[in-house]
């Protein structure tokens, strides 16, 4: 890469603060979606053979809710023999009932899924929310539709896999391994599974160990749904349970979604195997905004590429790069944006970020916004109010920071933007695709060329060109680079569980 | 009257445009079927791979840049050049085994590939692009977009065919590569440079070492600038398994498709192409 | 007339601003923040009657309603101003008398505007003369959509001068202006050219007030304030009937301009029948049941 990246341009935002005051008499009164009719059992089993075990050697681990510190429930913690047992379950219905039916079958039952789904969407949502801490406005409106949207769109796949390679014939792999975090939970598990049982495969999955409750709930939908036994497994547990699955020999295809270090710890258990892998890992997306931009929709565009499901986003935008000529103007609008923000509650409806995951992920964020300041950043939070207990953290920007700086170079997976200012298209495109991620990148312009030659040179897997993380089930989805293996959802998702003959 | 000396050529690796020797000054020596000397062609090293991969590197997005009608034209070109110099690569397969006839089928089959995957250049983004119909107010298309520096281990035993069949899919689909060429049967590889040098690639899109695979291996895996590592031999299981393991440190994509015969229908394909491409999905929305 | 450096073309992502009120509309307001917020929107209204056939009987008796909305709850705050055609301006300023309710008129050949500039001023300087507190006048949109922004500028300048002290409302009709940037660029003029409030219509075109348009109109007086400080009132009229609409707009407001704005001074709703709603969702909150229009007096 050249040398300009290193050297900052002298010019730095004058980092004006809000001017508008949002403190108003008038406050919405707390909204909490009931959980009412939500029952969460005390303790939740394996689904291994479309039965509910409890796990070989017995120990459970509690699930926590972010927001408030309670536990939850607790779930089964399946080791190697769990495992053993559920990819042969997973084999048996392979080589069994599954491969036998028709294409068309396949669907139906995709299709009954998708509808089962939607019948009990509210009910996920609320689970969603209280086991993940995202807020309930997102994970009603964004989340659950869109996993009942990507199983009705795979099912629609299922008869139709000749039409999806020209040239080729489709075979599917076989039992497939999908490991899924804790940023999506639902959602991860619907891009995994619909496309999977679309293509024929069965599967053994493992949610993330802090948000294991929507799969579980799901695995009861499963059964309800009708599917054979075996087809759809869902073991619960931590790393090693993974690690389990991972290194499995009765495994034919590893799916991974999560960080970039684990996907690399996982590529590298693969190695000399002929398991095939898709990796979706993490990603430090830049947004990139034009002195010609719609600039209010720009700022509404850089709220939620940052501040959607509290910053846990693989594909965040989480630098901004601005033109200098409308840098101060932008932060100020930032600014203003963010202090009507309401961080709290996740089950209420005004919420707009909700709790942090888990403490860990608490613990590291914060690590974060202390290495920004030392490393000589001006940070700047919204002024907004947030709970004593759970895990909170207000919506963060980072000035005063350059290439260099942590804060910019690594994914932080929180609710933290660096901001960076740029005089010229290619010093921007330089600067976004200066980093080892390459998932996703935001431009704002007026302009529709200049949309089409920063957008084609941004190396990254999706360009959201006025407007950001949007996503839809024939969309697909993926990184260049360290941002991982293979894309998930859309036509392109297909090829990652067929083998073509 | 003594008879006339022949003039030997030097083999000598193809990075940048240019022909340099090894910068480690190290050989090793290259037989014919006889078991007489034909070269001794450079021994390369990790010094080597660097710099084929900093010339690829640096290559990489101008020849991404290419228009599509133009990535097929210079594939067009090789072709024609190839076609001009036939003679000698025929000359040199003959030298390592091929009969008189296999040696032009060999040439024909590569001349072929080549216009193959020239023709693929500017439809392989039509037939496995796609736009996607989203449900908002969003304009949504997939294109592909070439992943990157590509080190390529080129077969052992299809010295040409084998060879331009892995680097054309690769250079056409806007990569840049790095190949090491059959270990046993490296001159066609640098003949072949010969030709992409008076071809209109611009130098640095396809760099050409020779060597030991079990000391390059682990330098074309390892390194972090390298996006693909690209395959076609069975690998003994430790090579195979460090690569992999190497690869993980940048998540490189490692594409291992065995071929056995190089004439077979399915050794030339867009699924070649479509290994080395990242799929790219833009969204617009849709308003007045 | 003043010469002035025309504000230019400020670009707006139809998409986005649309998505933008889709969010702010999913707010919940609940509870107490609901009857404050139903009586804030009470407070703002401007009640209006602008018909052919408006009598002095139909305006007296909607200054009544606008000084005693419910006499059921004698405590509840009056509407902000009774708006009326210039011909009942003198009715309705005797009606207030003793109240601190504006009058507003409509006036500049309203709804079209379509008459010589004099004839707009003469209309503007009768309604003044009568009593108006505030002037609601509407733009030459045919000069907007022609690009002769210059005139449009000039003619709300000298509407703003025959308004003397009352406030200038200045009508965009949005619903004529087609796109938002055009929404952006009449909002930009007219506040540039001394208008006190920027309003989205007569009520008289289909469409009417809509939250996307008003959310870039709150946007254009946003900005403005960025670079002036002077503070802009907006005015979304017609088509407001429900109480669940008045309070997405109060969102719309509250999240884009701040607390400053929510109050009648900044903030009107034109509106004929919207009060009513508001009402029968206060009483509903105060006693728990749903209501019947049987109840509450027409306008």
């Amino acid at each position: 890469m050249s040398e300009s990246i290193t050297e900052e341009k002298t010019y730095k935002p004058t980092s004006p603060n809000s001017k508008l005051d949002f403190q108003s008499v008038w406050e919405y009164d707390s909204a909490p979606e009931s959980s009412a009719n939500l029952e969460i059992k005390d303790q939740y089993q394996l689904f291994i053979n479309g039965k509910f075990v409890k796990p070989e050697k017995g120990r459970y681990f509690k699930s926590i809710n972010p927001a408030t510190e309670e536990e939850i429930t607790e779930f089964a913690e399946a080791t190697q023999k769990d495992v053993d047992k559920a990819v042969k379950a997973a084999r048996k219905a392979f080589e069994g009932e599954w491969s036998k039916i028709s294409g068309k079958t396949r669907g139906k039952y995709i299709y009954r899924i998708a509808r089962m789904l939607q019948e009990r969407a509210r009910e996920f949502a609320i689970a969603e929310s209280m086991d993940g801490g995202k807020p309930i406005r997102e994970s009603r409106d964004v989340d659950i539709p869109l996993v009942a949207a990507h199983f009705f769109y795979y099912a629609g796949w299922a008869d139709k896999l000749d039409y999806a390679f020209p040239g080729k014939k489709p075979e599917p792999l076989g039992v497939c391994g999908q490991i899924i975090p804790w940023n999506f939970p639902l959602l991860m598990l619907a891009w995994k599974i619909a496309p999977a049982l679309a293509c024929g495969n069965t599967v053994v999955l493992k949610p993330a160990e802090t948000t294991s409750l929507t799969a579980m709930l799901f695995a009861e939908l499963v059964k309800d749904a009708g599917l054979p036994d075996g087809v759809v497994n869902i073991i619960t547990g931590a790393g090693q349970t993974g690690a389990a699955i991972v290194n499995h020999s009765g495994i034919d295809k590893i799916a991974f979604t999560g960080s970039t270090t684990v996907g690399k710890i996982i590529q590298k258990s693969l190695a000399g195997t002929h398991k095939k892998y898709t990796l979706e890992l993490g990603g430090k997306g830049a947004l990139i905004v034009f002195e010609d931009a719609a600039i209010d929709q720009a700022v509404e565009g850089i709220i939620n590429a940052i501040f959607f499901n509290q910053g846990h986003v693989c594909c965040a935008g989480s630098r901004l790069l601005v033109q200098e000529g409308i840098a101060d103007k932008v932060i100020m609008k930032l600014r203003d944006r963010m202090e009507s923000l309401i961080v709290g509650d996740p089950l209420d409806k005004n919420t707009d970020i909700g709790a942090i995951n888990s403490k860990q992920q608490f613990e590291t964020v914060n690590q974060y916004l202390e290495i920004g300041v030392n490393e000589g950043a001006d940070v700047y939070q919204s002024k907004c109010e947030i709970p004593d207990s759970g895990y909170f953290i207000r919506p963060t920007l980072f000035t005063n920071v350059s290439q260099s700086n942590r804060v910019v170079q690594e994914e932080i997976f929180g609710p933290v933007l660096t901001i960076q200012t740029f005089r010229t298209a290619d010093e921007a495109i330089e600067k976004a695709n200066n980093t080892p991620f390459g998932l996703a990148g935001g431009v704002w312009t007026d302009k529709g060329s200049k949309i089409f030659r920063v957008g084609k040179e941004l190396r990254s897997g999706v360009i959201w060109a006025n407007t950001y993380n949007k996503f839809d089930p024939t969309s697909p989805f993926g990184g260049y680079k360290e941002s991982g293996v293979g894309r998930e959802g859309g036509l392109h998702g297909l090829a990652a569980y067929v083998n073509l003959k | 009257m003594s008879e006339r000396i022949e003039v030997l050529k030097t083999y000598k690796t193809y990075v940048g445009g240019a022909f340099p020797r090894s910068e480690s000054g190290h050989y090793y020596k290259v037989f014919d079927s006889e078991g007489d000397l034909l070269a001794n062609a450079c021994m390369c090293s990790r010094k080597d791979v660097r710099d084929a991969v900093k010339a690829a590197r640096g290559a990489f997005k101008s020849w991404n840049s290419r228009t599509a009608y133009n990535k097929g034209q210079i594939l067009y070109r090789i072709a024609e050049m190839m076609e001009t110099r036939r003679g000698q690569f025929e000359e040199e397969l003959s030298k390592i085994g091929f009969t008189a006839e296999e040696a032009k089928a060999d040439v024909n089959a590569s001349i072929d590939r080549l216009i193959y995957y020239a023709g693929w250049t500017d439809k392989y983004q039509q037939v496995f692009g796609s736009v996607n119909p989203v449900a908002s107010s969003h304009f949504n298309f997939s294109l592909l977009d070439a992943t990157g520096v590509v080190a390529i281990m080129a077969p052992e035993n299809s010295p040409l065919l084998g060879l331009v069949s892995v680097i054309a899919p690769v250079i056409a689909g806007g990569n840049v590569c790095v190949v090491l060429a059959s270990e046993q049967y490296p001159l066609p590889s640098i003949s072949f440079a010969e030709v992409l040098h008076s071809s209109d690639v611009p130098g640095g899109v396809i760099n050409i070492l020779t060597g030991k695979k079990s000391d390059l291996a682990e330098h074309f895996a390892s390194h972090m600038d390298v996006n693909a590592i690209f395959y076609t031999d069975k690998l003994d299981n430790e090579m195979a398994k460090q690569i992999d393991e190497l690869a993980s440190n940048n998540v490189k994509r490692v594409v291992k498709k065995p071929v056995e015969d190089w004439y077979a229908s399915d050794a030339e394909t867009p699924y070649f192409i479509m290994d080395f491409q990242e799929t790219k999905t833009t969204w617009h929305p849709v308003g007045f | 007339m003043n010469t002035i450096q025309l504000p230019s073309i400020t670009p707006i992502d139809h998409v986005a601003v649309e998505e933008k009120v889709g969010r702010l509309n999913k707010r919940s307001i609940k509870k107490e923040s609901k009857v404050l917020a139903l009586k804030m929107a009470l407070s703002m209204m401007d009640l209006t009657t602008l018909e052919g056939k408006d009598s002095e009987g139909k305006v007296r008796q909607l200054c009544q309603k606008a000084k005693q909305p419910h006499p059921a709850m004698p405590d509840l705050p009056h509407v902000a101003a009774v708006c009326v055609y210039p011909s009942m301006v003198r009715v309705a300023k005797k009606a207030l008398t003793g109240s601190d309710i504006n009058v507003a008129s409509v006036a500049t050949a309203f709804p079209s505007g379509m008459a010589p500039l004099s004839v707009r001023i003469d209309d503007t300087r009768f309604a003044v003369d009568e009593g108006a507190d505030e002037v609601d006048m509407v733009i030459s949109r045919g000069a907007f959509l022609q690009g002769e922004y210059q005139q449009v500028y000039d003619e709300i300048a000298a509407i703003k001068e025959a308004c003397g002290k009352a406030h200038l409302k200045v009508i965009l009709e949005t619903g004529e202006l087609h796109t938002y940037e055009n929404v952006r660029l009449a909002s930009d003029i007219a506040m540039q050219a001394g208008a006190d409030f920027i309003k989205t219509s007569t009520g008289k075109i289909s469409p009417a007030a809509t939250q996307p348009v008003t959310l870039v109109m709150l946007e254009a007086i946003r900005d403005y304030y960025y670079a002036t400080n002077k503070m802009i009132g907006m005015k979304p009229a017609g088509g407001i009937r429900t109480a669940k609409q008045a309070l997405q707009y109060l969102v719309l407001v509250k999240e884009t301009l701040g607390a400053a704005w929510l109050t009648p001074d900044y903030f009107r709703f034109g509106a004929s029948s919207l009060a009513n709603d508001v009402l029968m969702q206060i009483v509903k909150q105060q006693t728990g049941s749903y209501q019947s229009g049987d109840y509450f007096s027409l306008d």
